[in-house]
């Protein structure tokens, strides 16, 4: 029992970062990030290519990512994102892009990564052991914490600067900040840089445990898109509790029904359809996004 | 959008034009006869095995703009398809039916999967609908490898070929097996299927479905509030879309004679959607065109090698930032500009 909350908050935490940059970047441009998978595995590759590769420290190696991987979302906010919106006659439109830009992701990492799986040398050793009831390797619990500092940081951040609340009024109404005085060419740029980056640091945490590969993508996008329903599309707090309920179905489906086989996403899958018939916009969402 | 409506609207009132009917000959000569005659005389037999995918692919392709049409985004086709792929194989192998029964009945039953999922799910709209029918896909995919029927990741294989139909002794389709060119006849048949496919799309666009259509794509609280049922519409067109999902999907079993979980996956999914968009979402014969270039365009740029992805998501992107609205939104200017 211990085992399974212990493996629901580590995994939740994890989520709930995911989560948190896809519904951000919805909140503030209404897109639909397909690429956002692609985003996480790319920040897991740079943090492979500086601390697996170059031998410098996990930190530089993961501040590496950060800053990658926000560049990489402003430039695509910027030249591509931007411009479509504004010409465009359907918003629909962004999806195909996103999709594209998905494409291009893993054409880029498959040309300067290549296909194989990889992974960097543990943090720290050692293995936490409460008398057998809570198993638990010493780096996991130490991503953990490092992402829910992380999402602790991104809150405040949200909450307490002028960027942040900038970045809110925006979410909120976007004729109405304009309106304000909010400059919204330029906080639509950070603010799809700082999802990008929220997906870069996730990915660097995580290439330490899982390591990474070129076909983690779809999956953790498909996985983010569940996430953001369950809490409702463009609600920062709606994104962590999706990321941590998710988290714990996954904990708890995979110890109790494990000897059924694979079915534990099936039944989440079917689960969600059937909470979102009774409340289609999710647990905190806006009627009708 | 409106502008597109209005000249299809008036092309109707007065009868289908001249200048209609001549590109419809032209269409159906250039399936029918040119092209087999063209892949003939260069040899080139693969052809027909691409061309026969693009066919199919666009019946699916068509779905998922008709859902486009009443405002959905659609991102479940490949849901569809598999569920009409399976149908078809399970019907096929375990009870020994005909192919060319279990097609409409794979079709059917992808309807009648729609009805029931799409009660629940019509409901919710844009983005929320784009991503429950995404991970419908995923259901799918999975409950394919969980239920016994149809035999986990190992799939159904060695399916046999469509057999022959023929009443009172008259041989309708012969027996696709002891063709010498299976893959011709696979290609009229998809051909053919995508003709249908489309005219009746043309028609239903033009009725008066299409108008109630074409009102809740633009407001569902307004057309809701000058009668119309939307929940029974959008029921209808999502079950009309799945059907071709269905249809679709059975041939592509039939003509790969095996079925696995990952024949349709997300990805493809999202290229039924892409195919759209790409073409144009304002015409009814986007899907076709979008899906033409789509896989042609990557079939191409197979030579390029490992730059393969890099170079057709570059393309995809720059055809994206050039053309936001579709292929088929250059002949739209077109026609602006000479009604000025």
């Amino acid at each position: 029992m211990e085992q399974i909350l212990a493996n629901g908050i580590y995994l939740g935490a994890q989520y709930a970062m995911i989560a948190l940059g896809l519904t951000l970047i919805f909140a503030l441009m209404n897109v639909l990030n397909f690429a956002h998978g692609q985003l996480y595995v790319l920040g897991g590759f740079v943090t492979y290519t500086f601390y697996g590769q170059f031998g410098l420290p996990f930190v530089v190696a993961l501040a590496m990512s950060c800053l990658t991987l926000a560049i990489v979302g402003a430039l695509l906010e910027r030249y591509l994102f931007g411009p479509v919106i504004r010409r465009s006659a359907r918003e629909e439109s962004t999806m195909l892009l996103a999709a594209a830009i998905a494409f291009l992701l893993d054409a880029i990492i498959l040309l300067v990564f290549g296909e194989k799986q990889r992974g960097v040398p543990k943090i720290v050793d050692g293995v936490f052991n409460w008398d057998f009831r809570v198993i638990m390797p010493y780096d996991r619990i130490l991503i953990c914490f490092l992402a829910i500092l992380a999402i602790v940081a991104f809150i405040s951040y949200m909450q307490f600067t002028k960027t942040g609340r900038a970045l809110r009024a925006l979410a909120q109404d976007r004729t109405a900040a304009q309106l304000m005085g909010v400059d919204t060419a330029r906080y639509s740029m950070i603010g799809f840089a700082l999802g990008a980056m929220l997906a870069g640091l996730v990915g660097g945490l995580l290439v330490t445990i899982t390591g990474v590969n070129l076909g983690m993508g779809g999956p953790t996008s498909v996985k983010a898109f569940m996430m953001v329903m369950i809490g409702g599309a463009g609600v920062i707090s709606g994104a962590i509790a999706g990321g941590i309920i998710l988290g714990f179905m996954e904990a708890i489906g995979l110890a109790v029904l494990s000897q059924y086989g694979d079915i534990t996403y099936l039944l989440i899958f079917i689960s969600l359809m059937i909470f979102l018939a009774i409340r289609p916009q999710g647990l905190m969402g806006k009627p009708w996004g | 959008m409106s502008v597109a409506g209005e000249s299809r609207s008036t092309g109707m009132r007065h009868g289908i034009n001249r200048r209609t009917l001549v590109g419809v000959a032209v269409f159906l000569l250039a399936v029918f006869v040119v092209i087999p005659l063209l892949i003939a005389a260069s040899g080139r037999t693969d052809f027909y095995y691409t061309l026969t995918s693009v066919a199919l692919l666009s019946i699916a392709s068509a779905g998922v703009w008709l859902m486009f049409y009443i405002g959905r985004i659609n991102i479940g086709q490949g849901a569809f398809a598999l569920i009409g792929a399976y149908v078809s194989a399970i019907l096929v192998t375990k009870a020994g039916m005909s192919f060319w029964l279990s097609l409409p009945i794979a079709g059917v039953f992808a309807a009648g999967v729609a009805v029931l999922i799409g009660l629940p799910i019509l409901r919710l709209k844009g983005v929320y609908f784009a991503m429950i029918s995404l991970v419908l896909t995923q259901v799918v995919t999975l409950a394919a490898l969980a239920l016994p029927i149809t035999n986990g990741a190992k799939g159904i294989t060695s399916i046999p070929l469509p057999g022959e139909v023929s009443i009172l002794g008259l041989t309708l389709i012969p027996d696709f097996a002891t063709m010498e060119n299976s893959r011709l006849a696979f290609y009229y048949t998809a051909c053919v299927l995508m003709v249908l496919t489309f005219a009746a799309m043309y028609r239903l666009v033009n009725s008066r479905l299409g108008h109630i259509c074409r009102s809740m794509q633009q407001n569902e609280e307004l057309a809701s509030s000058i009668g119309i049922n939307i929940a029974y519409i959008r029921v209808i067109v999502f079950a009309i879309s799945s059907f071709l999902g269905g249809i679709g999907g059975a041939m592509f079993g039939a003509i790969a004679q095996s079925v696995y979980p990952s024949s349709f996956q997300v990805a493809d999914s999202i290229n039924f959607m892409l195919n759209c968009f790409l073409g144009g979402l304002g015409y009814v014969f986007g899907p076709m065109l979008g899906t033409l270039v789509l896989y042609f365009g990557w079939d191409l740029l197979f030579e390029s090698g490992k730059y393969q992805l890099l170079i057709y998501a570059s393309l995809l992107i720059f055809l994206m930032l050039v053309l936001p609205n579709g292929l088929l939104s250059i002949r739209l200017d077109r026609l602006r500009r000479t009604h000025r």
